[in-house]
């Protein structure tokens, strides 16, 4: 009993904070919805830990508690590899604004230099 | 100049080299005196250079970042350089400039107003998850809105200085957050919006998507988009 009110008031303090998160817009729609869904998951299973134990036996699993460790490592390793993938993304995308920027200073410079030539034939 | 006030249409568009020549024409002729600015959502063809060609003015965005970001892009060119008016079109061409002076008239006592197909107009009909969609977004808009909307995800708008200014500094990129939810945070903060009834035209150029299984993740998506929408502040 116990434990069931440590892992479930867990999964609503979790709950809790991403809403709250999502509602100061804090987290962009896409981040929001995928840990939704993870904790529309996690809080039956934070209630009732046994849940799974049925699934785990079809797949040979000792008990419903080490599928869901095994499934949350599996998980994390995903969100990882989502968040390398989305940071490769973000620095290619700055690397373009850097171009864009340095692109646009060369053409600033060559407008001024051959501004001040005109001014200074014309002095 | 449409009714005496300074207005600007923006035109976000991306891979619209087909149609935006022919849009930016219309436009410019049926609305003599109005600035076009043509937001480039970085686009791999030739939309930017084709659009300047065509007299619009031309903002290219290095990289993609959806319809949202061209418009606030647009909205901050609107601010910087103090339009009384702002107006959406699309640049496939379904948008008929032709109303725009009746949406700028209804600014007077509007803050946001939106052209919306209206049935019997056109040709234009959508059966299945699409319309299960549209009706869900319409019904709760219409709600949060306190007026009639039957065609929330029109990108035919046109906003006043108020609007402009908040859009501005806030503009949602995700996918149908730059219609619904822009349309629930309009509403929310007091501001009036109004629907006016216009024709939509086929489009010039490319082709919409018609298959069940985008409908579906489309409904799925509309859904998701709206109940955060109205559980943000």
């Amino acid at each position: 009993m116990k434990l069931t009110l440590v892992t479930g008031l867990t999964g609503l303090l979790l709950l809790g904070t991403i809403v709250e998160l999502l509602r100061r817009r804090q987290l962009r729609e896409k981040y929001g919805m995928l840990w939704l869904a993870v904790l529309i998951i996690v809080i039956p299973l934070s209630l009732f830990p046994r849940l799974l134990d049925n699934v785990a036996e079809l797949l040979g699993v000792a008990s419903g508690v080490s599928l869901v460790l095994f499934l949350g490592i599996v998980f994390l390793l995903l969100v990882c590899v989502h968040l390398s993938w989305e940071v490769s993304a973000l620095e290619e995308e700055t690397r373009t604004l850097a171009e864009d920027f340095a692109l646009l200073r060369a053409e600033i410079d060559a407008d001024r230099a051959a501004r001040d030539e005109l001014v200074s034939t014309d002095g | 100049m449409v009714n005496g006030k300074r207005t600007l249409i923006i035109i976000p568009a991306l891979n619209e080299s087909g149609s935006i020549a022919d849009v930016v024409g219309e436009v410019r002729g049926e609305l003599p005196g109005v600035d076009v600015l043509v937001v480039d959502d970085g686009s791999t063809d030739r939309t930017a250079a084709v659009a300047a060609a065509a007299g619009a003015l031309v903002a290219k965005l290095p990289y993609n970042l959806g319809v949202g970001g061209a418009m606030r892009l647009g909205y901050r060119y609107a601010r910087d350089h103090d339009y009384d008016v702002a107006i959406q079109i699309d640049a496939d061409g379904q948008h008929d400039p032709r109303y725009v002076p009746k949406l700028v008239d209804l600014l007077d006592d509007n803050d946001l107003v939106i052209g919306a197909r209206f049935a019997g107009e056109g040709d234009y009909n959508v059966r299945g998850p699409r319309r299960w969609a549209m009706v869900m977004l319409s019904a709760v808009l219409s709600r949060v809105a306190r007026t009639k909307l039957t065609d929330t995800t029109s990108g035919f708008r046109a906003a006043n200085r108020r609007v402009i200014e908040m859009f501005a500094g806030w503009y949602p990129a995700e996918y149908l957050g730059d219609t619904v939810e822009t349309l629930v945070h309009t509403a929310r903060r007091g501001y009036r919006i109004r629907q006016v009834p216009v024709a939509m035209r086929k489009r010039m150029a490319g082709t919409p998507s018609h298959s069940p299984a985008k409908a579906m993740v489309y409904l799925g998506r509309a859904f998701a988009v709206l109940t955060l929408a109205l559980i943000r502040r």
